[in-house]
């Protein structure tokens, strides 16, 4: 892996916490780029920097938050966060340095059943492309988690192929059924909660995305590889149930 | 132990200092939206800082307790009355059981945080008590406090019964934490603002009216931000930018041009420009903005911010100190 993928710099995100911003552009393929920063996001999560209390990696960018009351109170003000910004870089140093994390492969399960997909016509109609051609493309495709946010766990992937790209509704729903697998623009999403969005619904998975109850709450992490597995929907609500 | 919330009001949630460690799964920090006034309620009453307590917006609240309970507020200006005397912010009161303690609707400002001995003991999820209304989980049941709902309290500390000898019969302390303290938020209309990363995409017009003109604040503000009415914004150049993380005063434009300052409930995640971030200390000022009031703009550095915060800290831990002076 080559270190000068990961040239980074360090801004300040108000008071509070630091962004370090990946260079754009660098590496050929938005998917690499996505795996690359995940893994930095780890290493800089792994290096338990004191006073870090949140890490939140998204597309070309990793948020560091820290507690002011432990990073700033010693020494002098003006140079508050000159040690962090250090300790981050170092951090990330390392993740260059080693083979990365290789982020999980993880199937979700999704019922493309019209019942599910209020709007599978409009994407066949965008596209040019038949409902079934629509559902194979996207079902057939591999996909990189980009971010999660939104809502708690809604994963942003990237990898829909270009042929499927589809502009957002432009009156966003006020509901959209947890579960809904759907497309908004160049990425494809799913929603864990019932919740408003302007995606174009093509589908619904049976797996719950989000859960507080559990030890990782969120089904996904920014890295990870994820795949479709079409199911009919005599699966999906066995599934469901 | 519970109490009743006899009238639930408007918006009262269970609220602590917020959730932190799972942002990267897209969680927002939520929480009391001017920690300062939580923390220092909580000193009040001898609870932990971080003890969890209510956020009460607008008020016409009336909470009883069934046993006895020290209890304290901060925050805007509200007409507040524990059993018949009239409680002012940052001081505490012993309430018996039976007693109430009554919420006019606010005179200025919006919110207000009441500790009570004890702490609210809902149980944690990802490790706060704080309610995250979107998410439907944390705080009471994951929303806002209803009518007649039973909230539960912790064991109050052998301090707070130290406290509560101490007032006696006077139901209110005859002391209290300083005006300053108890109504941290009580300031004229005024954000201090650090630059943000995307402050040299915008037009040098934009920068003349974030810093000059003055900003009315919108009826569409809620705990996830504050909406401005105000001249468009402009950029240089529109395009579309990857989403990256935004926090807690963070002021994002959105194609309308019109500003956005992020509260604590606030996304994760953004992809509109982030012209600048309020610092962290004017969120106190910032938590208590009604629709239709004015605010200004003014910059500061990075490092001006850092020195108020850490002044803040500062001046936080000699108000403790002095608390268990008084206490002792």
């Amino acid at each position: 892996m080559d270190r000068d993928s990961l040239s980074v710099e360090i801004t300040p995100l108000g008071d509070s916490a630091l962004l370090a911003r990946f260079a754009s552009g660098r590496l050929p393929d938005e998917v690499d780029q996505v795996a690359k920063v995940s893994a930095a996001a780890a290493a800089v999560a792994a290096a338990r920097i004191p006073g870090v209390v949140d890490v939140a990696p998204a597309y070309e960018s990793i948020a560091v938050f820290f507690e002011p009351r432990l990073v700033l109170q010693s020494g002098d003000p003006a140079n508050g966060t000159v040690a962090l910004r250090e300790q981050i870089t170092s951090a990330i140093g390392t993740a260059a340095g080693s083979p990365g994390r290789a982020g999980r492969t993880m199937e979700v399960q999704v019922c493309y059943d019209a019942h599910f997909a209020d709007d599978l016509d409009a994407v066949a109609q965008h596209t040019g492309l038949a409902p079934e051609d629509v559902i194979r493309r996207h079902s057939a495709a591999e996909y990189r988690v980009a971010c999660i946010g939104f809502v708690p766990g809604f994963p942003f992937l990237i990898g829909l192929p270009p042929e499927l790209a589809t502009p957002r509704r432009a009156t966003p729903r006020t509901r959209v059924p947890a579960g809904s697998v759907a497309i908004g623009g160049t990425q494809t999403g799913i929603y864990p909660r019932d919740s408003p969005g302007g995606w174009n619904i093509i589908g619904r998975t049976p797996l719950q995305l989000f859960d507080v109850h559990r030890v990782s709450p969120s089904l996904l992490a920014t890295g990870d590889v994820v795949r479709f597995r079409t199911i009919s929907r005599e699966e999906f609500d066995a599934l469901a149930r | 132990m519970n109490f009743t919330a006899v009238r639930a009001g408007f918006l009262t949630t269970v609220q602590d200092l917020g959730r932190v460690g799972f942002r990267d799964v897209g969680v927002p920090m939520g929480g009391a939206l001017d920690q300062y006034a939580l923390r220092v309620a909580n000193l009040v009453v001898a609870n932990d800082e971080s003890a969890a307590g209510l956020e009460i917006t607008f008020g016409n609240v009336r909470l009883q307790f069934h046993d006895e309970r020290l209890v304290a507020w901060c925050g805007g200006g509200f007409p507040v009355t524990a059993v018949t005397h009239v409680l002012s912010a940052g001081r505490p009161a012993l309430l018996r059981a039976g007693e109430e303690i009554f919420f006019r609707a606010a005179e200025f400002g919006c919110r207000a945080w009441l500790a009570i001995s004890g702490g609210i003991d809902v149980p944690p999820v990802l490790g706060s008590r704080s309610t995250d209304m979107r998410g439907a989980f944390g705080g009471f049941a994951g929303r806002t406090l209803r009518d007649g709902d039973e909230i539960p309290v912790g064991a109050s500390s052998a301090m707070t019964a130290q406290i509560g000898h101490r007032i006696g019969d006077a139901a209110p302390a005859s002391w209290s934490a300083s005006a300053e303290w108890a109504s941290v938020g009580r300031a004229p209309g005024l954000l201090r603002f650090v630059r943000g990363i995307d402050w040299d995409r915008f037009e040098e017009e934009a920068h003349a009216t974030l810093i000059r003109q003055a900003f009315r604040v919108s009826p569409d503000s809620d705990r996830m931000g504050v909406r401005f009415e105000s001249s468009p914004l402009k950029l240089k150049h529109p395009s579309d930018l990857l989403s990256e993380a935004v926090a807690p005063g963070t002021i994002q434009v959105p194609p309308s041009g019109e500003p956005i300052a992020l509260l604590g409930d606030c996304q994760t995640i953004g992809g509109y420009p982030k012209i600048a971030h309020v610092i962290s200390v004017d969120l106190s000022v910032a938590a208590q903005l009604r629709a239709h009031e004015r605010v200004h703009f003014r910059e500061i550095s990075v490092a001006e911010a850092h020195r108020l915060l850490v002044r803040r800290e500062e001046e936080l831990a000699r108000f403790r100190v002095g608390l268990e002076a008084v206490l002792r």
